[in-house]
């Protein structure tokens, strides 16, 4: 069993709560065709915004038709928008590449 | 914008905005930045070049919350140019990496040292 557990959480990449929260809410608003979601908060560790148990600063990137014909601050506005209560609650801060599918 | 009239900070921002060609919303001041993100806007505008206002939001709480209704963006650090807001860390960091920030100067007539955006480029191929 213990091999088992070990095994699922490092093919899962052992993604933290507040992580898979918000892969799900990407998912299902912008049916990506990429979605990379990475805690960058060890780095942070000491710094504003840090909290034990990381989870605070995070980078991800998007690849989505939705974002087509949409400028960077567009972009990053829709997604910010969606991931507000994330930021409120426990997110410092969210590096974001977003790409569309006709361009990059 | 039309509530200029109910956030008193929201006149403090737009004299700035109108004030300079190139204004930075950042934590801490372009000589010390306060925050990593701030950090590296600010040096690659300082390495570039560009003389740019920087307004430090950790010393005005109106401010540092008033930039944020401003701009409707959630973020800081936050950069204008001729008074338009362009855009937060990633942003700029992109614009940098792909030359649009060159374009944006060369258009509003905000004078920068292009060998040294070059330089930035071919160090993050």
């Amino acid at each position: 069993m213990r091999g088992n557990d070990a095994g699922e959480q490092a093919e899962g990449g052992a993604e933290g709560p507040w992580a898979r929260r918000m892969r799900e809410k990407l998912v299902a608003e912008f049916n990506p065709s990429e979605l990379a979601i990475v805690d960058e908060s060890e780095g942070h560790r000491g710094h504003g915004g840090y909290r034990e148990g990381g989870e605070t600063h995070f980078r991800v990137h998007v690849r989505s038709a939705a974002f087509d014909g949409k400028s960077r601050v567009q972009r990053q506005r829709m997604v910010m928008s969606l991931l507000k209560p994330e930021m409120e609650a426990r997110v410092h801060a969210l590096s974001l590449s977003l790409a569309g599918e006709a361009g990059p | 914008m039309t509530e200029t009239a109910t956030n008193p900070a929201f006149a403090t921002i737009e004299a700035d905005i109108k004030a300079n060609d190139v204004v930075l919303f950042m934590k801490g001041t372009k000589s010390m930045p306060q925050c990593g993100f701030s950090a590296r806007v600010a040096g690659v505008l300082n390495f570039m070049g560009v003389d740019f206002k920087d307004v430090n939001v950790l010393a005005d709480d109106a401010v540092r919350q008033g930039i944020k209704d401003f701009s409707d963006w959630p973020t800081i650090p936050q950069l204008y140019v001729k008074g338009e807001f362009v855009g937060g860390c990633d942003i700029i960091t992109e614009m940098t990496l792909s030359g649009e920030l060159d374009q944006l100067f060369e258009q509003n007539g905000v004078s920068f040292d292009k060998a040294k955006a070059e330089q930035i480029r071919e160090a993050n191929q």
